[in-house]
């Protein structure tokens, strides 16, 4: 079943075209890797699946919804659709605990007790469950980024989209982020979308990989096919042997 | 000095309890009112922000004293008449209340965006993530410059003596051209409003630094 449909999607920021006809289908429980050059539109595409963005012409259905619908409501798709920032967004002013347990107590109304159980949970997967006193300020980037993965798992979204998770975080701070990401990945139900140069990474646990450039999705393959064959597509092929040789 | 106390107490001690009160409901209400202005400036609905807009700059670019006439005189021409204390009370309370628009908006505006984003892709609705998020960070930024809109408030609250509020002010006047001691008089009066004045900034200070 299909978690994530782009049907002709155009997306325009007054005369630029940010998004040129994008197709894509997302399986759920798949993990799909978004590659290219910025600019390319990769965080655009990865915004518009949870509405933070929103497209002007075709169809995109999340979860059965179609985005480009105006009575559609975003509130009900975010609630299924996590997401990860480059720079953590943490609620400053609340702490590691309360920042994971606000949106479930506010969205999904779930009890204190229950939430709060749930919360530590997370805190344990992503193992800084003795940081849950703390205000994120206190915390490292990598750190910060882990309980960010926390919030979205406590919502028990279907979809979590990753935008450039690693990209602000100090070299030894990464390692921490993406084994709590291959963890998720493995798991079988979750849909995973993440914007990254992390080709480890996507050689780990990635489906599929897409490279975009101009706005356009140039190659879109099986992770066997990327990896180890050829992108058929010639920017990608410099692209790739760019971000592995460096 | 002291004279005047012993003299005019009870006139000194009625005009300090309506300034206070006229600063205390003023403040409350251009608090309330401010604050609702701020936010409907950064909604994402064009209507709200147009409506601050005009709001702000009208109230904000025309003298307290002609607002407070405005209520003093012409709304009792056509509506209902209202005292001088209540005509004053309003035209501060709308008055301050489009500086402290301002001022919380900047503090809103303050804010990293993505703290907006993040708590919108929590699942949070706009006004949630506004009310839990990023007004309580919003505010912490902008006491510094509240505290002094609160004691433009107190001061400004002697536009009461123009329309007969009997304020600290109109009490001033009263004892100074009964006592013909000038000088005493105003620095008494002086000294009222510091009472007033010094704690509220003293205690601005203890917030900032207690929340920041």
């Amino acid at each position: 079943m299909s978690m994530i449909e782009f049907h002709n999607v155009q997306k325009y920021y007054g005369e630029f075209h940010a998004l040129h006809d994008i197709n894509l289908t997302i399986d759920t429980g798949e993990t799909v890797v978004l590659i290219g050059p910025s600019g390319s539109g990769k965080s655009t595409l990865i915004r518009t699946v949870n509405g933070l963005e929103r497209i002007q012409e075709g169809q995109l259905i999340v979860n059965g919804q179609d985005l480009a619908d105006k009575k559609t409501d975003m509130n009900r798709i975010r609630k299924n659709v996590g997401m990860v920032f480059q720079h953590f967004n943490l609620y400053a002013n609340k702490t590691i605990l309360e920042n994971i347990m606000l949106a479930p107590r506010l969205v999904l109304k779930r009890p204190e007790e229950e939430n709060k159980k749930i919360a530590m949970n997370m805190l344990d997967r992503v193992g800084l469950a003795d940081q849950a006193p703390k205000m994120p300020s206190q915390l490292s980037g990598g750190q910060q980024q882990r309980i960010a993965i926390a919030r979205s798992l406590a919502m028990k979204p279907k979809a979590l989209l990753f935008d450039e998770p690693t990209s602000a975080l100090d070299p030894e701070m990464i390692d921490d982020v993406l084994n709590v990401m291959k963890d998720i990945a493995r798991d079988s139900s979750m849909t995973m979308l993440v914007v990254t140069h992390e080709m480890g990474f996507a050689r780990e646990v990635a489906n599929r990989v897409i490279f975009m450039a101009d706005g356009r999705v140039l190659e879109d393959d099986s992770k066997e096919k990327f990896f180890d064959g050829q992108p058929s597509n010639e920017r990608a092929r410099q692209f790739l042997s760019k971000i592995i040789t460096h | 000095m002291i004279a005047i106390f012993h003299n005019y107490g009870s006139l000194l001690l009625q005009g300090f309890g309506q300034t206070l009160l006229c600063s205390v409901i003023a403040l409350i209400f251009s608090l309330i009112i401010g604050s609702m202005f701020a936010i409907f400036e950064t909604t994402p609905s064009k209507f709200l922000r147009v409506i601050a807009r005009i709001y702000i700059e009208v109230f904000r670019n025309i003298p307290l004293l002609v607002i407070t006439m405005f209520f003093f005189v012409v709304i009792p021409m056509f509506v209902a008449k209202i005292n001088g204390f209540t005509a004053g009370t309003i035209g501060l309370t709308i008055y301050t209340s489009a500086f402290i628009a301002e001022t919380v908006r900047s503090g809103i505006n303050s804010v990293d965006p993505g703290q907006m984003e993040g708590a919108r892709a929590n699942g949070l609705s706009w006004w949630q993530a506004m009310r839990y998020v990023v007004l309580p960070q919003a505010f912490r930024y902008v006491i510094p410059p509240l505290g002094n809109q609160f004691i433009n408030l107190v001061k400004n609250s002697s536009v009461l003596a123009f329309v007969a509020g009997f304020d600290l002010m109109y009490q001033g006047n009263v004892i100074a051209s009964d006592s013909l001691n000038t000088m005493s008089t105003y620095i008494c009066i002086g000294i009222l409003y510091l009472i007033i004045t010094l704690p509220l900034s003293y205690w601005m200070r203890y917030l900032e630094k207690k929340l920041a």
